[in-house]
């Protein structure tokens, strides 16, 4: 980082609030973001000199508005006003100003600017192209290299994204509870999702992805600092945080995925554990049990295990039922069967999967899951024929490969399990 | 004479560092610390999480825990170092070491210590 780093983690920081702010003022996603941009040019002018403001998003609001009232005036070809004198220099009366604004109307400033990125309207994958040009402020060149996609064709997909908000009525006064809960959880589902593009990458491409899984912990960090109280919101913190903190042991050297069980725990993100783990715990104390503090607190128990030897499975199975009540799927029933596997056997975990195959018959990790459990019960003609439909299934080299392993262990003679 | 170094920051500007950026600044700070430790200055040292992560107890008859603290000012306590140092200025100095090692926005509230219990971490 060089000596001036710190103006470009202060323009990361505040970008969120300006931008939602300027957003409220000119109810157009472009202005906004230009003027915000305008501001930014200004501010890696003037702060090095200056050192930085009191309050880095209320200059950036001021500077930003004065340049997007510029800017408009300019195309309707009212009055030419040189660059310099328009955008006003922001003296302290005016950043006073700024400060007095209610921080509850920032709160729904930004919840605004998240929830029309993440507008429902949007294709999951508009919606995080479009939250990571506009709240998070990266290149369309970063997000294209992210999704693996050129650049032009990302280009494409946020202009497209950008129409539709600009068809879609967004409602631009102060929200009330019900749809401030609304819009809350389609942006954290959002920002789930945006996660799970970057951390469901194989190895080869987890590092150009990785920016998907950090940015969006920073929203949801965002998200709960605008929220504090709610524990769904701090469920997927926990539930991103004590993910990501498994990255660097999820691959070996040669790119393969190390399973769980296997990884070397002292690889483990203990910063980020620590700070996962106070949020599960913190969730829970409200009683208010959902999806996302369900999974964080299957991930912690994980974390808490000293040893994948003593990992609590029995709790997890307790876990993965609540999953299945609050949101029913035939993937959740499947890691339920990881978890009965390991309490009652692979028997019982084989008639929990048995009704999953017709759900999940293109599913990878259902046919490498039942090959599994039918290998652990000594069928192995079952289990060739499930492991090879689960190699005809599979995304990656790594995933395929995974499997063609088990396939030769069955060749060694049967263990039963 | 021990002397508490609170580090107070914007935890959302602090959270907006990158992995290579936070490592660096850790890096430069640790510079500080193994100097102070080779002068056997050094006490305990501690970062912690956002304020998001943390809960508050209340005293009362019966205490309440709040989600908190919630973030009403810019700055947030984010960690603390205590140093031996003869005089207050000392411990200025030391302060400064600090923040040319990170640079930016925050500041370093410094109080003499009136009470150390100086066991060693647990666990």
């Amino acid at each position: 980082m060089s000596d001036l780093g710190w103006v470009d983690t202060a323009l990361i920081a505040a970008r969120p609030q300006a931008v939602a702010a300027l957003l409220r003022y000119f109810r157009d996603l472009d202005t906004a973001e230009e003027s915000f941009q305008n501001a930014a040019l200004r501010a890696l002018r003037t702060w090095p000199q200056a050192g930085p403001p009191r309050d880095p998003a209320a200059w950036l609001i001021m500077v930003g508005r004065n340049a997007g009232i510029d800017q408009v005036r300019k195309t309707q070809r009212l009055t030419a006003l040189d660059d310099e004198r328009a955008v006003s220099d922001t003296g302290d009366a005016e950043a006073a100003a700024a400060e007095r604004l209610d921080d509850s109307q920032y709160r729904d400033d930004i919840l605004r600017l998240l929830f029309v990125c993440c507008h429902p309207e949007l294709p999951a994958t508009q919606q995080i192209a479009l939250a990571l040009r506009i709240v998070c402020g990266l290149s369309v060149g970063q997000i294209a290299k992210a999704f693996l996609v050129s650049e032009s064709a990302m280009e494409q997909r946020i202009t497209r994204a950008k129409a539709r908000i600009a068809k879609a009525e967004v409602p631009f006064e102060a929200p009330g509870a019900a749809e401030r809960a609304e819009r809350a959880g389609a942006v954290a589902s959002a920002i789930y999702l945006m996660f799970n593009e970057g951390y469901s990458a194989a190895a080869a491409d987890a590092e150009r992805r990785a920016p998907l899984s950090l940015e969006a912990i920073r929203l949801a960090r965002l998200l709960l600092r605008l929220f504090p109280a709610e524990p769904e919101l701090m469920g997927l913190a926990a539930l991103l945080l004590l993910q990501h903190a498994r990255i660097a042991a999820r691959f070996d050297a040669d790119g393969n995925a190390v399973l769980l069980e296997n990884q070397d725990r002292s690889r483990w993100n203990g910063a980020l554990i620590a700070e996962g783990l106070a949020l599960i715990d913190k969730s829970m104390r409200h009683r208010r049990p959902g999806p996302y503090q369900v999974q964080a607190a299957i991930a912690a128990l994980h974390v808490r295990s000293p040893s994948a030897a003593e990992t609590d499975w029995a709790e997890i199975e307790l876990l993965y039922r609540a999953l299945e009540r609050l949101q029913p799927s035939p993937v959740v029933t499947l890691n339920r069967a990881v978890a009965a596997w390991k309490v009652s056997g692979a028997e019982a975990a084989l008639a929990l999967i048995v009704p999953l195959e017709g759900p999940l018959a293109g599913y990878f990790y259902f046919h490498g899951m039942r090959g599994a459990l039918l290998a652990a019960l000594g069928r192995a003609g079952e289990a060739r024929d499930a492991y090879m439909r689960a190699i005809s299934l599979a995304g990656s080299a790594a995933e395929a490969a995974h499997i063609r392993s088990q396939l030769d262990s069955l060749s060694a003679p049967a263990k039963v399990g | 004479m021990l002397y508490a170094i609170l580090c107070y920051d914007d935890e959302a500007a602090v959270s907006a560092w990158s992995e290579d950026e936070d490592a660096a600044v850790m890096q430069r700070l640790g510079v500080v610390q193994e100097k102070l430790e080779r002068q056997k200055r050094l006490g305990p040292v501690a970062r912690l999480v956002p304020t998001t992560a943390a809960v508050t107890l209340r005293k009362r008859e019966d205490p309440i825990v709040l989600d908190g603290p919630f973030a009403e000012t810019k700055e947030q306590l984010l960690g603390f170092y205590v140093v031996d140092c003869e005089t207050m200025n000392d411990a200025i100095d030391v302060a400064k070491e600090l923040a040319i090692a990170n640079p930016g926005v925050g500041s370093y509230e410094i109080r003499s210590v009136k009470f150390f219990n100086g066991k060693g971490a647990p666990g």
